[in-house]
């Protein structure tokens, strides 16, 4: 019997605000982060929480993880010290590109000033794992620590991949989660290239109309702990990882499998690990991007993976009110998930009115609706899975269980 | 042209690449060390490129790493320069 992971802290800086409270309180009254086609983070401003030092030293993507784990840190009472030796703590988090941004300007300055001017700092700002260790250095943690790249499934398998690392006992706690701002000149131009963004610059996860994603950035931080060290240390339970599922399509560079057999594989691999049959869900939060191809293969996966129960329980996306926030989506909707199972709500689907053939889910439109009560034979916990796919064909579902 | 290089302009340019790298301005001073004022390895690079940016002075290499203070990378622009 392995060992059990719970949450003990989330945090989040998301276009809807800095917290995650913010985060799944204005996304369950129906508001949305998006403005002029894109989910910016206005309400962040780096300088309020880290020193300037520190803001130059890291990339808008770092900055946003380590905001995002300081309110991780303090929700899980580790403010001033870690509870375990920060050998027996992990730290990994999943961006999709990394620091996009500083790769970019430096690339400016190397042209119009030569190799000589190139920033010394250009490297560990853009690197891929610069999240991973700023949180590893800021909070002394010395147990395995790494970035995940998986495109848009990187927050979630960071978080299945530190879920594993208490699990098999390599570790006592993991802070993990994912980081993205990368909406650069590239980027944008890039993703609209290959037809993946929205050129109405409107999010409508599963809407008939829905025609691409629109990016956004954020981050969202999650402090895991194995659960019997959690009880002895009196710590503050907000939810459980029940179940972790990933799988590939091994299908095209970036198009879902259409029949969704491995999402719904996924899916299924979580259930069991959960040990959950799919009548046992009350939430489904979707990775719901608002592209025609995911919206169709994921609603079909959901069908495959669930059967009779998937036209029942409630699915939505958080996406359609802060967009596609890529490598920090599913963590940001980890935190999010989290959230709504503790307030026995599911969030709603922002602008999703018109239907079409064969998307018949129950997509929760307008706004956030009570979950059903928990089920009488069960113990108290309501459950919900959120799915994150990534181009690639990168499956990653996590499976969560809250009161 | 590059700024002609004396010990006031010297001073003055490299004050403000350390406050640019992130010093504290109140900290710096000729006898202030690196380790004190928290500037590291990598600071020092881009501080040796605000200085030949500035002066035309070439500093890369390992000649700014073994310095100490403030002091010395001020008086090691100036003797090259001269």
């Amino acid at each position: 019997m392995s060992r059990r992971v719970v949450i003990t802290g989330t945090g989040a800086v998301t276009p809807l605000g800095v917290s995650a409270p913010t985060l799944v309180e204005r996304w369950s009254g129906g508001e949305s982060g998006l403005e002029d086609g894109t989910g910016t983070c206005h309400d962040f401003e780096p300088l309020d929480f880290l020193s300037r030092k520190e803001c130059r030293r890291a990339d808008r993507f770092t900055q946003l993880a380590l905001v995002a784990g300081e309110e991780a840190r303090e929700q899980a009472g580790w403010r001033h010290e870690t509870p375990y030796p920060p050998e027996r703590i992990g730290c990994i988090v999943g961006t999709g590109i990394g620091g996009i941004s500083s790769l970019e300007s430096q690339g400016a300055v190397l042209r119009e000033k030569g190799a000589k001017a190139v920033s010394p700092l250009a490297v560990p700002l853009m690197m891929g794992n610069a999240a991973s260790a700023a949180l590893a250095m800021r909070f002394g943690l010395r147990g395995e620590t790494y970035g995940v790249v998986s495109a848009c499934a990187a927050g979630a398998h960071a978080i299945g991949a530190a879920t594993r690392l208490i699990q098999s006992g390599q570790a006592d706690a993991a802070v993990t989660g994912g980081s993205e701002s990368a909406m650069t000149g590239i980027a944008k131009a890039a993703f609209a290239s290959m037809g993946a963004t929205s050129p109405s610059g409107i999010s409508r996860p599963f809407d008939a109309r829905r025609d691409g994603f629109v990016m956004g950035e954020g981050a969202g931080v999650l402090v895991l702990e194995d659960a019997d060290r959690a009880a002895e240390r009196g710590a503050t339970v907000l939810g459980e990882i029940i179940g972790y599922g990933a799988t590939c399509d091994a299908h095209h560079l970036t198009a879902p499998d259409p029949a969704g057999t491995q999402s719904a594989r996924a899916i299924g691999i979580a259930l069991d690990e959960a040990g959950l049959s799919p009548d046992d869900l009350d939430y489904v939060n979707a990775h719901g991007t608002s592209t025609p191809l995911n919206d169709r293969s994921e609603t079909d996966a959901l069908k495959l993976a669930l059967g009779d129960a998937a036209g029942t329980v409630p699915v939505s996306s958080t996406k359609s009110v802060i967009g596609h926030l890529m490598g920090a989506a599913g963590a940001v909707e980890a935190v999010a998930t989290v959230g709504a199972l503790r307030r026995g709500i599911a969030p709603p689907t922002v602008g999703w009115e018109e239907p079409e053939e064969g998307l018949d889910l129950d997509y929760v439109p307008d706004r956030g609706r009570n979950l059903r009560l928990p089920q009488p034979a069960g113990d108290g916990r309501r459950y919900a899975i959120s799915n994150s796919f990534g181009f690639g064909g990168h499956n990653a579902v996590l499976c969560f269980a809250a009161t | 042209m590059p700024t002609q290089v004396n010990p006031q302009t010297a001073e003055k340019v490299i004050t403000d690449g350390l406050i640019e790298v992130g010093a504290e301005p109140a900290e710096i001073s000729r006898e202030a060390t690196f380790e004190s004022l928290d500037v590291d390895s990598l600071d020092l690079v881009e501080i040796a490129q605000i200085v030949e940016d500035e002066f035309g002075v070439e500093l890369i290499g390992d000649d700014v790493q073994n310095l100490k203070t403030v002091g010395d990378v001020i008086d090691m622009v100036v003797a090259k320069a001269s």
